[in-house]
């Protein structure tokens, strides 16, 4: 069920009266039902392996738990008569355990990922290598699965450090798992925030609905409006890119940009509305990325879920692991400098590779992911150097000049990486990227060059409008959050805005019959 | 309480303003056609009616292309009106038929047996054409759910914008001018083409894979009959003169056993030629699909002696109230006529 | 406290560690200066920090991240 069907406009519609209606205790029942009827759409399939990551998930998390309070119990029990190193050794035992334990869910649940992403491919080097022909298509990524297990990983992990107790009830673990509004492109949830909101009960407000349609209606409009109606245009360059080479590569990158932040966000937009509409606050996943003076800045913005997920379960564990520290240790001969540095390098590569892996699965995003380290590491070793160039000209780091470049210097760089999740290989994105500055084509563009990306003058204008529109909006929200300050205007303010957000989808928009209103680009993850 | 009334009133003009604004805009990116594919016209134009019909005739272009009801009324007094329009397909003439039944009740009713060829919903253009003029109720319900191809969604025939809003950046001069008013396009439901294009070769038909037609339209025929006998109507069967497309000895034969299983008249004029008159050298616009006002009015004089034969009806010449209405008809039909012989004569 | 405030001041001469209270969300520490950091803070102090501790709220400020390693060095 995509977010552009009736159905789901349907669900959404037939949950938020049923939801408040019914009793308060009832009100989780309903949302797991909304869940199975919307997994109901995706297939049994995919709806009975989202129950199994979410049970066995819930098992894991339990059997951890009640290792956490035995230790607790055992330690109490012999506060004085245990020294500490007795104590020690009973803990490190105890870690051992729970660690064990971990690790296996995490194996089995990220193997099930990895089998459903990368099964199909690898079955085939198989068959290429053995000459055998076992059939690798069924083995498809199922709606969400990316999201869902991330989150419910993360969940098991932060019982496992102890952050909260482990979930006694299985319905609320898979509650938290199969949410649908984000199930559809995220954001990675933490159970312990949302779950505090998710299974609350809620009364109705009317403040909630009205940001939650407004919400809903502006994800709509950026996605319907901009993104599908500029993906025509992406997609014709990115078919022939033999023919739109050059300026064309350019004119694609910015296309792209555009076309997957008002796809991402709007996305997001209408799951963060959804929720709204239920009283359920889900995690931002954006904050005005396209604003980042740098890249590091920028992921940190940009799909925020994701990276602090990465950051938080893979960056720091990885880079303070014992193999690492005695990696560190023993680099000592070589240099402080060099060991200083042998962590941070090492963890920085291994994230961005999975975080590649994460997005694709072809070499291009593994490349994209190594480019992505590479560059936050350039830049970081740069920073002594932008330190001292801005202490000899302190003015200029203020000036509106000066920030506007590096807002574009970092749009364009990373719209330069996001080449590799445009074009098919490798060596076509990297051949696309030189033209750029090998071939001279600019007047091209408007010698029909343009016009001949499958979308008209017209289409061109309504998008440029749209992308000011989603500018504005940003700039706005630079003085804080826009919704509180829509709740406060007159009635008929609000209504006449509402109304021409509606209308302006209605007839603007590119959807229905002859026009497959694109899927959501998030959705294949 | 005072408050709470303004409120309200907000909120009412708030509803209005937006419905009318929709409406607005619906109106003007929905096509009028008016001078492009003006068979869309065709189902609406039935609803300026103001008389009953004697004679209703339903099908695809083989009504309104070689009929002509102003021909019928001057030759023989038969009031008529034909419920064409483009591919109109068995499911689709049976509710046009269901939803006219509903505000008249005619003698005759005559469906023209090619559509029964496709047993399947064809065309979304085709369907949006037949029923996007056609007046809410169960039948508009009945037809648009027979009539869907995949990938249609029902909701945009309610609001037809969800459908046509991408026209937005093709709006012609047209849109604005026809956006409250429309002309007629057609005669009674008959598109009057004076062009010329003989036919200059006799069709090699394509071997049949499937002998039969196709068993869902004979249910539709079959429920169409049913409709007819219940009301009280004479179901004449008519397969229209032409060339192309080509009409299977096989086909005619499945007509032939269901015009004689339910007692009906099935005219296959492909047989009487020579006594209707038709020359495919003058008598046709594009190589023998369709006839020209010529040959149209041959077929109606034929036809309506043939049915006048076989049918009780009032002559409607004799009719003031008839007279006064048809008198208009016949000058607007006599007037586009000339002109259009005018314009080919130009050429 | 000196000593950890020495090795931030290390890092970034130029921020005033002893009132800044968003360090990571105003991206001052980034996750480079946080390995970093640990490193030099577990050589310093002789603790070993773990990975479950390494999160926003640890990195917040300078006395929010002394209370964690002063925290370390107890038991129970």
């Amino acid at each position: 069920m995509l977010f552009t069907s009736w159905s789901f406009a349907l669900l959404v519609a037939a949950l938020v009266p049923v939801y408040y209606l019914v009793p308060k205790r009832l009100q989780k029942s309903v949302l797991l039902f909304a869940n199975a009827v919307f997994y109901a759409f995706a297939g049994w399939g995919a709806f009975l392996l989202l129950l199994f990551t979410a049970l066995s998930a819930y098992g894991f998390a339990r059997g951890i738990g009640r290792l956490w309070d035995g230790q607790k119990e055992t330690l109490t029990l012999h506060k004085t008569d245990w020294e500490k190193p007795e104590k020690k050794a009973y803990r490190e035992r105890m870690e051992h355990k729970r660690r064990t334990l971990l690790v296996l869910c995490l194996v089995l649940h990220f193997g099930i990922l990895f089998g459903m992403k990368y099964g199909a491919g690898i079955l085939g080097i198989v068959n290429g290598w053995f000459g055998t022909a076992w059939d690798g298509s069924k083995l498809l990524l199922t709606m969400g699965a990316s999201f869902y297990t991330f989150s419910i990983m993360g969940y098991v992990i932060d019982v496992e450090r102890g952050k909260y107790p482990a979930e006694r009830n299985p319905l609320n673990v898979l509650l938290f798992g199969s949410f649908f509004p984000i199930l559809v492109q995220g954001p990675i949830s933490r159970f312990d925030t949302l779950g505090e909101t998710l299974f609350a009960p809620h009364a109705f407000s009317r403040e909630n609905l009205e940001a939650g349609l407004f919400r809903i209606a502006w994800g709509y409009w950026k996605k319907l409006i901009v993104a599908d109606r500029l993906l025509v245009a992406v997609k014709q360059l990115i078919r022939y890119p033999e023919t739109y080479n050059g300026a064309f590569v350019l004119l694609g990158m910015l296309l792209y940009a555009a076309t997957l932040y008002a796809d991402f966000t709007g996305g997001i937009d209408i799951t963060i509305g959804v929720g709204r509409l239920l009283g359920i606050r889900i995690d931002e996943n954006f904050d005005r990325p396209y604003f980042s003076k740098n890249i590091a800045e920028y992921w940190r913005r940009w799909h925020m879920t994701l990276g602090a997920w990465f950051k938080e379960y893979l960056y720091y564990p990885v880079s303070v692991s014992k193999p690492l520290r005695r990696l560190t240790k023993a680099a000592r001969r070589l240099g402080d400098g060099f060991a200083r540095r042998l962590p941070v390098y090492l963890a920085t590569f291994a994230v961005w590779a999975v975080t590649g892996m994460w997005h694709g699965n072809s070499w291009n995003f593994l490349v994209w992911g190594l480019c992505n380290g590479a560059i936050l590491l350039l830049s970081e070793e740069c920073s002594p150097l932008y330190a001292r160039f801005h202490r000899r000209f302190p003015k200029l780091g203020k000036t509106w000049g000066y920030r506007a470049f590096t807002v574009i210097r970092t749009v364009l760089l990373l719209s330069s990486l996001r080449l590799f999740d445009c074009y098919a290989t490798v060596p076509e994105t990297l051949r696309a990227f030189g033209s750029m500055f090998t071939v001279w084509n600019l007047p091209l563009l408007w010698r029909g060059g343009i016009q001949s990306l499958g979308l008209h003058f017209a289409d061109y204008a309504v998008s440029f409008c749209g992308v000011a529109a989603m500018f504005t909006v940003s700039m706005v929200q630079r003085k804080g959050r826009l919704l509180p300050r829509l709740h406060r205007w007159p009635l008929w303010k609000k209504l006449l805005l509402f109304g021409a957000l509606v209308l302006t989808i209605a007839v603007f928009g590119r959807y229905g019959f002859g026009y497959d209103a694109g899927q959501f680009i998030y959705n294949r993850f | 309480m005072k408050h709470s009334v303004r409120t309200i009133g907000i909120w009412a003009l708030a509803a209005v303003l937006f419905c009318m604004s929709f409406g607005f805009v619906q109106r003007l990116v929905v096509p009028k056609y008016q001078s492009k594919s003006i068979e869309g016209s065709l189902t609406e134009e039935y609803y300026r009616e103001t008389l009953g019909h004697d004679v209703l005739f339903v099908g695809d272009c083989e009504v309104f292309s070689n009929i002509s009801p102003a021909e019928l009324y001057r030759a023989c007094g038969i009031a008529s009106f034909i419920r064409g329009s483009a591919q109109q397909l068995v499911w689709q003439s049976y509710y046009l038929l269901e939803d006219a039944l509903k505000t008249e009740h005619p003698s005759v009713v005559v469906f023209n047996v090619l559509a029964l060829k496709y047993g399947s919903p064809q065309s979304e253009a085709y369907n949006r054409m037949t029923l996007d003029g056609m007046r809410w109720g169960s039948a508009k319900i009945g037809a648009i759910a027979a009539s869907m191809t995949e990938g249609e969604d029902p909701v945009s025939y309610a609001l037809p914008l969800l459908r046509f809003h991408a026209r937005w950046s093709e709006l012609e001069a047209e849109d604005f001018r026809c956006l409250f008013q429309k002309q007629s396009v057609s005669h009674n439901g008959y598109l009057l083409r004076a062009d010329v294009r003989p036919v200059t070769r006799t069709p090699t038909p394509a071997p049949l894979t499937d002998p039969h037609l196709p068993e869902t339209s004979m249910e539709w025929l079959s429920k169409m009959a049913s409709l007819c006998k219940a009301n009280g109507i004479e179901l004449v069967l008519l397969k229209s003169p032409s060339i192309e497309p080509y009409w299977y000895d096989e086909w005619d034969a499945d007509v032939q056993a269901f015009a004689k299983e339910h007692g009906l008249w099935y005219v296959n004029t492909l047989t009487q030629n020579d006594a209707i008159g038709i020359d495919y050298t003058t008598d046709t616009c594009d190589m023998g699909q369709h006839l020209n006002v010529y040959g149209a009015e041959k077929l109606s004089r034929w036809f309506g002696e043939e049915l006048k034969a076989r049918v009780q009806l009032p002559d409607r010449r004799e009719d003031e109230a008839y007279q006064r209405v048809w008198q208009e008809k016949l000058e607007r039909y006599d007037t586009e006529k000339a002109a259009a012989i005018a314009a080919q004569e130009g050429l | 406290m000196e000593t950890l405030l020495e090795i931030l001041s290390e890092l970034h001469p130029d921020v005033d560690f002893t009132k800044e209270e968003r360090l990571v969300e105003r991206g001052i520490l980034g996750s480079f200066d946080i390995v970093m950091l640990v490193t030099r803070i577990e050589e310093a102090f002789d603790v070993v920090i773990p990975a479950r501790l390494i999160t926003p709220e640890t990195f917040r400020s300078a006395d929010a991240l002394y209370a964690v390693i002063e925290s370390l060095g107890e038991d129970d």
